[in-house]
């Protein structure tokens, strides 16, 4: 690979690059965020409310990616939802981890044992209270692992973004590689970038969740 | 607006191109049992070298997203000499990646089999050899079918990243179909249809399977 190429295309796979961690962080944080009220409202929501919610699960995780996002950046301005590549590829992927992220959230819940909870009603907590102070705390830490796994999966995920044109760092890729020809290269480069990116999150990962949990491993 | 009669006439033309979806995943799978089952055995080999290649394999294959290794294997083949058709490069692909996740299915349920099983074996006077074929792999086999079916439908949904090389199955006979009628919402959503449709049915398989090989 020539090296004048870089320096001609390297301040757009910066900004490409940029565009995929912001897309990855808000994604992540907007997706947790949706998923932690699914699960909240299948948790203590009326029971009809809770079926709607299993339907747009089961939708949700049904169908592909790439055809979410179609309906919404294509098919959206025919009911007035008319949205720029970015916004249209944020709400995408916080729409598609939504369920994965309730479904871990549930588990996390379920993982609480309930004496804990029977013990707070018991002193006389609150129900809001006891969501704050009990249930949220013991079973987000139970949740972590997943959730850092799923966060990961995600990372992998922002790339299909480029296929609605999101400038994200796929789509520079694409871009360097149909104006210079080095299709081969350039792909194998990115595909490289990937693995250590991919592979650095999930050490980080890791060494958070023995840290948090570490009060969870009894000491011997 | 959403108009519904759009919405039914879509159906009839992508019918066709899911058995292309249908295909390509069928067939990456097939790929991928193959393949995951060298891949498992070679990082439980004793040989070092063996175990490395095996998670190296296995560590690029999750960490690359499936989109760019399929432009880097698209675009790898006629480098090297290698013509072939596109839906081959896609049907490769899809199976070598499917191979990094099925070898970790495999792994995880042989080590969930109780020890005792094997030591069994060896008690009984049951030859390596017929320790794994008889005692050890149909244990996992079952073990790991509804896993196994969950790959599958990983599978039908990332088949859709396969109309980005131009193969048309579901996801691009839509895009032409959109193109064409221009009522991309009615078109992309009977295309959500059919995929909910085949993912209902295999996670309806795979509920079956777990209940019938629960112990």
């Amino acid at each position: 690979m020539e090296w004048s190429i870089l320096e001609q295309y390297g301040p757009a796979l910066l900004r490409g690059f940029g565009v995929t961690v912001l897309c990855w962080i808000l994604g992540t944080i907007f997706g947790m965020a949706l998923g932690l009220m699914i699960a909240l409202i299948q948790r203590y929501g009326p029971r009809w409310l809770g079926w709607i919610i299993q339907a747009y699960i089961e939708v949700i995780r049904g169908t592909p990616f790439l055809v979410q996002l179609f309906v919404l950046y294509y098919g959206g301005p025919l009911i007035g939802l008319r949205l720029d590549a970015l916004p249209a590829g944020l709400l995408g992927l916080t729409i598609y981890g939504s369920p994965y992220f309730a479904e871990i959230f549930r588990s996390g819940f379920r993982a609480v044992p309930h004496g804990q909870i029977e013990a707070a009603r018991a002193i006389g907590m609150a129900e809001p209270t006891i969501v704050r102070r009990v249930l949220l705390p013991l079973g987000l830490v139970s949740s972590l692992p997943a959730l850092v796994n799923f966060s990961i999966i995600l990372t992998k995920e922002t790339v299909i973004l480029s296929i609605i044109t999101v400038p994200e760092l796929m789509y520079q890729v694409s871009r360097m590689s149909t104006e210079t020809f080095r299709y081969l290269e350039a792909n194998l480069v990115l595909a490289l970038f990937f693995w250590a990116l991919v592979e650095t999150i999930s050490r980080v990962g890791r060494r958070l969740e023995t840290r948090i949990t570490k009060h969870l491993i009894e000491r011997t | 607006m959403f108009s519904i009669p759009v919405f039914l006439q879509s159906f009839e033309p992508l019918f066709w191109a899911a058995r292309y979806t249908l295909l390509i995943s069928g067939l990456g799978i097939a790929l991928g049992l193959v393949i995951g089952t060298l891949v498992c055995a070679a990082r439980l080999s004793p040989y070092a070298p063996l175990r490395g290649f095996a998670a190296i394999w296995v560590s690029f294959l999750r960490g690359v997203p499936l989109l760019v290794q399929l432009l880097v294997f698209y675009y790898t083949l006629p480098v090297i000499g290698i013509d072939v058709p596109a839906i081959f490069a896609a049907v490769v692909t899809v199976g070598i990646c499917a191979s990094a996740y099925i070898s970790e299915i495999w792994r995880g349920a042989i080590a969930a089999l109780p020890r005792g099983q094997a030591e069994a074996a060896v008690a009984i006077g049951m030859t390596p050899r017929d320790t794994w074929t008889r005692v050890i792999l149909p244990q996992a086999f079952t073990m790991s079918l509804p896993a196994l079916v969950n790959e599958l439908i990983l599978l039908v949904k990332a088949s859709s990243l396969v109309s980005v090389v131009g193969i048309l199955e579901l996801t691009r006979a839509s895009q032409a179909q959109a193109a064409t009628t221009f009522r991309p919402l009615e078109v992309y959503l009977a295309a959500a249809c059919i995929y909910l449709a085949i993912n209902l049915c295999l996670a309806a398989l795979g509920r079956y399977l777990e209940h019938r090989t629960a112990v």
